[in-house]
C-alpha cells in the first residue's frame, strides 16, 4: 500500500474492505479442513457444524459487498484505490464459493450415514486438501502482503492439484472395479475431490485478483493445467 | 518527454486507436514566462480532432496557462510571452503574424465564471456572429436558434429572447456563454471549469452538451473535478509545477496510471 489518502477515513474504508477479507479467508480455511476431517473420520456433528457454520461466511460476503458498494458511492475511488475495492469484492465472491464447496462435502459427510469403507480410499482426498490449504493461505498471504510473486506461484502451482485429481479419480475408479460394495462412498469422494479441484481454481482466481489489483493489468497468459489427458477420460467415463 | 500510449488491451474498453486520431493542436517545446516567472515547462501535447482532452493537477500547476495559450489570450497582457511551437492544422499560431480575431474564432473559450454581455439573450450570441459575418436578418436568427439548441438551451429560453441575459440563472448563464461560443461556429472550444460553480444538475447538462460537441469540435477542459474529468474526456493530461507530467487515454489514466505522481494525485494522496 502506498501513501495515506488527504481524507484518512478512506485508508479506513480500504483497510476495513482487507480486514474483512483476511476475515473470510480464515473461514473458508477452517471450513476446508473441518470439511475433510468430518469425511475422514465419518464425522457427522462436525459435518453438520460445517454446513451451517457456512451462512456467517455468506453474510460476511455481503457486508463486505455493502461496505465496498458504500465505498465506491462516496469516495469514488480511481486508479490503484478502485482496483483495491473491486479486488476485494472478486475475492470475496471466490472465498464464498469455496465456503459453499466445503458445505457440499460436508452433506455428503452426512449423506454417507454409517458407511465405513477401507480408509486408503480417503488418503488421495486428503492429499489433495493439504495441498488446497496450502494454496489457499499461500494466497492470502499473497493478498494481504500486495504481493504479485506470491500470487503467481500460487498461479502456477494449481496444476499439482490437477494432477492429483485425475490420479485420485483413477484410484477411485480401480476400488470401485475391485468391489461394487465400494461404489456409492468412491462416488461421493469423487464429488468431494471435484469439489477440491473447483476450489483450487478460486484460489487461481485470487491470485490473479491480486495481480490485477497489484499490476493494472488482467493477467492474460495461458495458466499451466494438470494431466489433460486424464481429465478427457474423466469425461469420457462420466458421459459413458 | 511525455508521449501518448496506445498499447492498451482490448479488455480496457479503448475505443481509440493511433489510426483514427489526427492531431488538430500541437505542442512542441512550449514554455511561458509571466513575467521572469516561467508558468510552463517544455509542454509537449495534442488535441485530437473530435476528441475532449482534460487537464487536471492541482492549482498552479499550469493548465489554465496552457489553454490560455492555445488561443493567444495571454496577448492581452502585457509581460506574459510564449516560446516553442503550437501549431493548429499545422499553422503556428504563436507567430507574431497570427491575426488574432481569426485565430480566437476558430478556438473560442468559455470560462469558469458565467460571463453574458449585458444585453438581451439574443443578442449575446448574434453580436459574436456580427462581428465575422454579414448576414441577413433571417439567416442570423436561425443561427442564434441553432446554437441555443446545440447548447440545450434553446426550450428554456425560446419565449424570453429579448429578456437580460444576466437573468438566466447560473447553469444557463453558462449555457448562454457557450451558445454564444458555438455561434462563431469555432473548431476549437476550450473549456476552463465550466462546471465549477453550477449545481449538479447544470453540470450534467454542460457534460452532455460536451459529449455532444465533440463530433463537430476538439474540446479541451481543464477541471478540477477528477471524476468530471473521467466522465468526459477521451484524453487526460496530468500537469504539475508546469510539467505535463502523463498523458494519456483516459480510460487507463483513471484506472492505471503509469506515473507515481498522477496516482497519487488523481486518488487523492497529493501533498
Amino acid at each position: 500500500m502506498s501513501d495515506p489518502h488527504t481524507v484518512k477515513a478512506f485508508d479506513h474504508d480500504l483497510q476495513e474492505l482487507s480486514r474483512m477479507i483476511a476475515e473470510m479467508g480464515g473461514m473458508a480455511e477452517k471450513q476446508v479442513a473441518d470439511a475433510v476431517d468430518a469425511l475422514a473420520r465419518r464425522d457427522s456433528t462436525l459435518a453438520q457444524r460445517v454446513a451451517a457454520a457456512d451462512a456467517s461466511i455468506d453474510t460476511l460476503q455481503r457486508e463486505l459487498e455493502e461496505k465496498a458498494v458504500l465505498t465506491i458511492a462516496r469516495r469514488q475511488p480511481v486508479a490503484s484505490d478502485l482496483r483495491e475495492v473491486v479486488g476485494t469484492l472478486r475475492i470475496a465472491g471466490d472465498l464464498e464459493r469455496i465456503g459453499d464447496l466445503a458445505k457440499n462435502i460436508a452433506k455428503r459427510v452426512l449423506a454417507l450415514g454409517g458407511e465405513f469403507p477401507p480408509p486408503k480410499l480417503i488418503r488421495g482426498v486428503e492429499h489433495m486438501t493439504d495441498l488446497l490449504l496450502a494454496q489457499l493461505k499461500l494466497v492470502l498471504n499473497a493478498y494481504a502482503r500486495r504481493s504479485n510473486e506470491e500470487a503467481m506461484a500460487v498461479w502456477r502451482a494449481d496444476e499439482e492439484i490437477d494432477a492429483v485429481c485425475t490420479s485420485v479419480f483413477r484410484e477411485l475408479l480401480t476400488y470401485m472395479m475391485e468391489d461394487p460394495r465400494n461404489i456409492s462412498f468412491c462416488i461421493h469422494l469423487l464429488f468431494c475431490a471435484k469439489n477440491i479441484e473447483r476450489m483450487g481454481d478460486h484460489a487461481t482466481n485470487i491470485a490473479e485478483t491480486v495481480h490485477y489489483v497489484i499490476e493494472g493489468r488482467p493477467l492474460t497468459d495461458q495458466r499451466p493445467k494438470g494431466d489433460t489427458t486424464g481429465f478427457a477420460s474423466m469425461r469420457v467415463a462420466g458421459e459413458g | 518527454m511525455t508521449t501518448v500510449e496506445f498499447t492498451t488491451p482490448a479488455a480496457y474498453n479503448a475505443p481509440l486507436t493511433a489510426a483514427d486520431l489526427s492531431e488538430k493542436i500541437t505542442v512542441r517545446g512550449l514554455d511561458f514566462y509571466y513575467g521572469d516567472n516561467r508558468a510552463l515547462k517544455n509542454v509537449n501535447i495534442s488535441l485530437y480532432k473530435s476528441c475532449v482532452t482534460a487537464f487536471i493537477g492541482p492549482s498552479g500547476c499550469g493548465k489554465s496557462t496552457l489553454l490560455r495559450v492555445l488561443n493567444r489570450m495571454y496577448d492581452l497582457y502585457p509581460n506574459q510571452r510564449a516560446t516553442g511551437h503550437v501549431t493548429l492544422d499545422g499553422e503556428d499560431i504563436l507567430l507574431p503574424s497570427q491575426d488574432l480575431n481569426l485565430l480566437r474564432s476558430k478556438v473560442g473559450m468559455v470560462f469558469q465564471k458565467p460571463t453574458p454581455f449585458p444585453m438581451t439573450i439574443y443578442e449575446n450570441i448574434a453580436f459574436g456572429i456580427r462581428l465575422y459575418e454579414k448576414l441577413p436578418k433571417s439567416e442570423l436568427d436561425d443561427r442564434v436558434k441553432s446554437a441555443l439548441e446545440r447548447s440545450a438551451l434553446w426550450n428554456e429560453v425560446k419565449d424570453k429572447l429579448n429578456a437580460n441575459g444576466l437573468s438566466l440563472s447560473g447553469g444557463q448563464q453558462q449555457r448562454l456563454c457557450i451558445a454564444r461560443t458555438v455561434a462563431v461556429r469555432p473548431e476549437v472550444i476550450l473549456f476552463d471549469e465550466p462546471c465549477s460553480a453550477l449545481d449538479p444538475i447544470s453540470t450534467a447538462k454542460i457534460e452532455e452538451l460536451i459529449s455532444e460537441l465533440t463530433d463537430d469540435y476538439t474540446i479541451g477542459i481543464v477541471t478540477h473535478n477528477m471524476q468530471q474529468a473521467a466522465r468526459v474526456s477521451d484524453f487526460t493530461a496530468f500537469m504539475y509545477l508546469g510539467e505535463l507530467i502523463e498523458f494519456g487515454e483516459t480510460s487507463r489514466m483513471f484506472t492505471n496510471p503509469n506515473d507515481r505522481r498522477t496516482q497519487d494525485y488523481i486518488t487523492g494522496r497529493f501533498g
